[in-house]
């Protein structure tokens, strides 16, 4: 066939997708050489293994078809997955399209990208009606998605989303870009099949219907060209856009899988993952910070990261509750993200923990290590040295007196180098007990003794966990009372640490509990937490009281749970009984001794 | 004059206000939720800033209860309150109703629950007791001991307790306890002699005429050693004693003390039944959560609502001599507006 421009139109697409290859190639090499030597060998080692296959099939289903997206949201999953996978398909079929019209694997990279311009109706090929209405409708399909997506920027509630993400300039062309495309194929299909007759059952009536009244020889190179340029500027925006966690998302995927890890130290895998965010906006809705007009969740911050823009007042301006992690539909790490990031950007202090040395060690079964927040709330202190004094326990009192930190706030502020200091301290002298099992009060200290300390053969337990245990072994009284009760996961204890049964089935014993709406994963966060170093105490009030009217409204007798912060943070509210899950173990302890006082009497009564 | 006035709390604001006005021709109905008058003044056991027995005004203040004019209903809480042409009908929960020109709200405040700063471990230690309870204790006159019933050799008076403390809710000072502190402090150095005294605080609001020399006297006279820091945390040894962490911010180092008996100065919130009342009567509350008056200046007894006045600390913390003349002026205020209308 005869074109105008045949040449010169493809270019745009062809400059934009070699721009497109050579930039995220380059990122995907520099990504991986920047990664730590064991990583390196980590991924090397992976490529052979099944690791590859599974990480192929994760990308499937998760870059193409989002499963999770549909999980959380059905129209905003659909809308992504018609857009990904209805692309990817015609992109495929438009390929299979191609070697069946060649009867070879030799054609030039446009020529599936730009297929019924060149190909005549009269000409004919294997399946060619069924190819013709296929790519109709994998282009339908793609357009019902486009579609909703203008909508769902001008209607967020359709989504049941109530904050969309602001754009930046490079995203505003790649969305424009893509938002074009597709209508822009379908008239350039139409226009194309007006003339040629090779359109499919959707194409060429729209394409019978156009010729009625649109000059086709001019308006049919024209839409192709159009059609050249949007791809071509969807291509060159890409890489700076919000569109490049398509690719890297595949590349995190791969990654992951490898077990590559985070280590509080930013790597090119933090940055991979920050180029994965594809800014769905997800983690905005569940952001408690927002009924406090806050607006530093994690979307803002991994975007100020690549635009090297981050402030302090986003970074440290989180709770670090784990609720949008939990949401995430790509898994980035968005906590440890935050704290690695923390660690960056923190000035590290030259503190001196030279009065740490020295200080007696007890040789003992268990170290008990109840910690400062635990020392604030001593009526869970009191009951868990009850408990231990009830099982005949043999333990070590660790921070009975000379109090050392754990280490997690530091942590969590990033103060690296300082919290190093105290885990090696706090470490050495657990190790010296010769105990088996450590068993912490509270979840903040729990979660750094798990991940950052490195204690071989001593088992650590949250003492919800422990209390547990020693109540299968029959150690605990147990005493069911009439009470009503709400079990508050602490952020730290389950979104962190994954315990959520543990708690429950040891209250189940004592108490009947209230199932509620925002429970285990969904749970809410105090608003105590002592990872935001920037929030106004009036903000962590509307956090706190928000989520105490939620429980109000089960009408509970007490609100239980296993932190001494959340305690003393739902305590401040001031609006319910609120205990610690040590509290009610030991409450039964109590009891049964005044009964076998009673009883005694009784006896010596008969007695005399 | 045949108007008659409705006084809800009979305490020491209720009382007074009621009693000037009953003076002036008033009938007064002073409706109160406990079986006696005289609201917490009857826990205290001597006043400062002249150490007066707290008995002297209880005094003043029943015979000031029984001015002709008066009727005190015990044991009455309001369970309804509308609005009438003329002002109010109150219905009590025996089902009586008051109908009143105005209404005056004296439901005064409560004792900060000293439970919620757990740290401090107040019902969870035996020797942790509040300022309020050593109040009942010297006056009851029995010997101040240890549960145990040993003789204190360390007393620790801990000041700012519930008050100056974002982490419990309150913000503000509540005033008196300051001095309190040290007035008790000195009752006790009286009481023992041998006794080790001290007093952590933030800074002493010693404000009033004789405030100062009281400080000053506590430390010359009476040996009590002042130690500016705040409490972090108490717990408890195996005897039952107490051991106090805290950081002396004049030398700049933390502090350990094993004391006998730990002593919680607490402040002053607003109480149940001002909150109940307030929202009976639908007027606006201050950010505190006590009654909120329009002017601070000029209209210290009025509330958001037109013939509602207020008398005392529900309004905000006060002193005894405080709230006698705040209730002094609330009756001023509650005469003139029922002249104008």
């Amino acid at each position: 066939m005869n074109k105008l421009l045949p040449e010169i139109f493809i270019w745009p697409f062809i400059i934009g997708l070699a721009y497109f290859s050579i930039i995220v190639l380059y990122r995907f090499v520099r990504w991986t050489l920047g990664l730590s030597k064991i990583d390196k060998i980590r991924i090397w080692k992976g490529l052979r293994s099944r690791k590859t296959l599974d990480s192929a099939i994760e990308a499937f289903r998760e870059g193409l078809l989002h499963r999770k997206i549909f999980r959380t949201n059905p129209v905003l999953g659909y809308m992504h997955m018609s857009l990904a996978f209805g692309w990817f398909l015609l992109i495929v079929f438009g390929h299979f399209e191609a070697v069946a019209y060649k009867g070879s694997l030799s054609f030039p990279v446009y020529l599936p990208i730009f297929f019924r311009f060149f190909v005549d109706g009269i000409e004919t090929y294997p399946f060619m009606h069924f190819f013709a209405s296929l790519m109709d409708l994998l282009l339908l399909f793609v357009l019902s998605g486009v579609s909703l997506a203008y909508y769902k920027r001008f209607n967020k509630k359709l989504f049941g989303m109530k904050k969309a993400t602001r754009l930046k300039s490079g995203d505003r062309i790649a969305l424009t870009a893509l938002w074009l495309i597709f209508p822009l194929r379908l008239l350039a299909e139409s226009f194309s099949a007006g003339q040629l007759k090779n359109g499919g059952i959707i194409t060429q009536p729209l394409g019978n219907l156009f010729s009625l009244f649109v000059p086709l020889e001019l308006t049919t190179p024209v839409t192709w060209l159009a059609y050249s340029f949007a791809l071509g500027f969807f291509f060159v925006s890409l890489p700076n856009s919000r569109y490049m966690h398509i690719p890297a998302e595949v590349f995190f995927i791969f990654l992951r899988n490898y077990s590559v890890r985070l280590k509080k130290r930013v790597n090119t895998y933090s940055l991979v993952q920050v180029f994965s965010c594809s800014r769905c906006g997800i983690c905005l809705d569940t952001c408690q910070l927002n009924l406090a007009n806050i607006h530093t969740q994690s979307v803002y911050v991994l975007k100020n990261i690549r635009n090297k823009n981050l402030t302090d007042e986003v970074l440290f301006n989180c709770l670090l509750c784990g609720k949008c992690q939990q949401v995430c539909p790509v898994g980035i790490e968005l906590i440890d993200l935050r704290i690695t990031q923390r660690i960056e950007s923190t000035l590290q202090y030259n503190s001196s923990y030279s009065y740490l040395a020295g200080g007696e060690v007890k040789q003992a079964d268990v170290v008990y290590f109840a910690g400062c927040m635990t020392h604030l709330t001593p009526s869970i202190k009191k009951s868990m040295l009850q408990i231990f004094a009830y099982s005949g326990v043999d333990y070590w009192f660790m921070d009975e007196h000379k109090a050392p930190c754990c280490g997690r706030p530091l942590m969590q502020a990033g103060q690296y180098d300082a919290a190093a200091v105290l885990i090696e301290n706090n470490q050495q002298k657990i190790l010296a007990s010769g105990a088996k099992k450590l068993v912490v009060s509270c979840p903040i200290c729990y979660k750094v003794f798990i991940e950052d300390y490195n204690l071989p053969d001593i088992k650590v337990q949250h003492h919800s966990e422990y209390l547990f245990e020693l109540m299968q072994m029959g150690s605990l009284p147990k005493r069911l009372t009439s009470e009503k009760s709400i079990y508050h996961d602490p952020c730290e204890l389950g979104r962190g640490s994954g315990i959520y049964d543990k708690p429950r089935k040891l209250l189940s014993n004592y108490t009947s509990l209230i199932p509620i709406m925002n429970e285990k994963e969904k749970s809410l966060c105090c608003g105590g937490s002592l990872s935001n170093i920037k929030i106004q105490m009036s903000e962590r009030d509307i956090i706190t009281n928000n989520a105490l009217d939620e429980y109000l409204q089960y009408s509970p007798d007490s609100l239980i749970t296993s932190c001494p912060l959340c305690k003393k943070t739902f305590a401040r509210g001031n609006k319910i009984m609120v205990k610690d899950i040590s509290e009610v173990v030991a409450a039964s302890i109590v009891q049964k001794n005044k009964s076998n006082a009673c009883a005694d009497k009784k006896v010596l009564e008969q007695a005399l | 004059m045949g108007k008659s006035i409705v006084t809800i709390g009979g305490g020491i604001a209720g009382i007074e206000a009621s009693g000037i006005l009953a003076e002036l021709g008033y009938a007064v109905s002073v409706i109160e939720k406990e079986p006696d008058f005289g609201g917490k003044l009857k826990n205290w056991d001597h006043l400062f800033p002249n150490m007066r027995k707290a008995e002297e005004i209880e005094d003043y203040l029943s015979r000031k209860g029984k001015t002709p004019g008066i009727t005190l209903f015990p044991n009455t809480t309001i369970a309804s309150f509308e609005n009438i042409k003329s002002g109010f009908v109150l219905k009590s929960n025996h089902g009586v109703s008051y109908s009143a020109h105005a209404v005056i709200v004296a439901t005064g405040f409560e004792v900060f629950s000293a439970e919620r700063k757990e740290e401090y471990g107040y019902k969870i230690y035996d020797n942790v007791i509040t300022s309020a309870d050593l109040e009942k204790r010297l006056k009851s006159g029995t010997p101040l001991t240890t549960l145990a019933g040993k003789t204190p050799q360390r007393i620790a008076f801990i000041h700012c307790v519930g008050s100056r403390d974002a982490k419990v809710g309150n913000t503000y000072c509540s005033k008196v306890c300051c001095v309190t502190g040290v007035k008790q402090a000195i009752e006790v150095n009286k009481l023992l002699p041998a006794t080790q005294i001290f007093n952590f605080y933030m800074d002493l609001r010693m404000h009033g005429l004789e405030h100062e020399e009281i400080y000053k006297t506590a430390q010359e006279k009476h040996n009590i050693q002042f130690i500016r820091g705040r409490l972090s945390e108490v717990s408890e040894n195996i005897d039952h004693s107490l051991l106090i962490k805290a950081e002396d911010t004049l030398s700049g180092r933390p502090l350990k003390m094993n004391v006998d008996l730990v002593v919680l100065l607490v402040g002053m919130e607003p109480g149940v039944g001002t909150t109940a009342i307030g929202k009976a009567c639908n007027i606006e509350f201050n950010q505190y959560g006590y009654l909120k008056i329009p002017d601070v200046h000029l209209a210290g007894n009025l509330t958001s609502r037109k013939g509602i006045f207020v008398a005392g600390s529900c309004s905000c913390p006060m002193s005894v001599k405080d709230t006698i003349e705040h209730a002094r002026s609330a009756a001023f205020e509650v005469h003139r507006y029922l002249i104008e209308n």
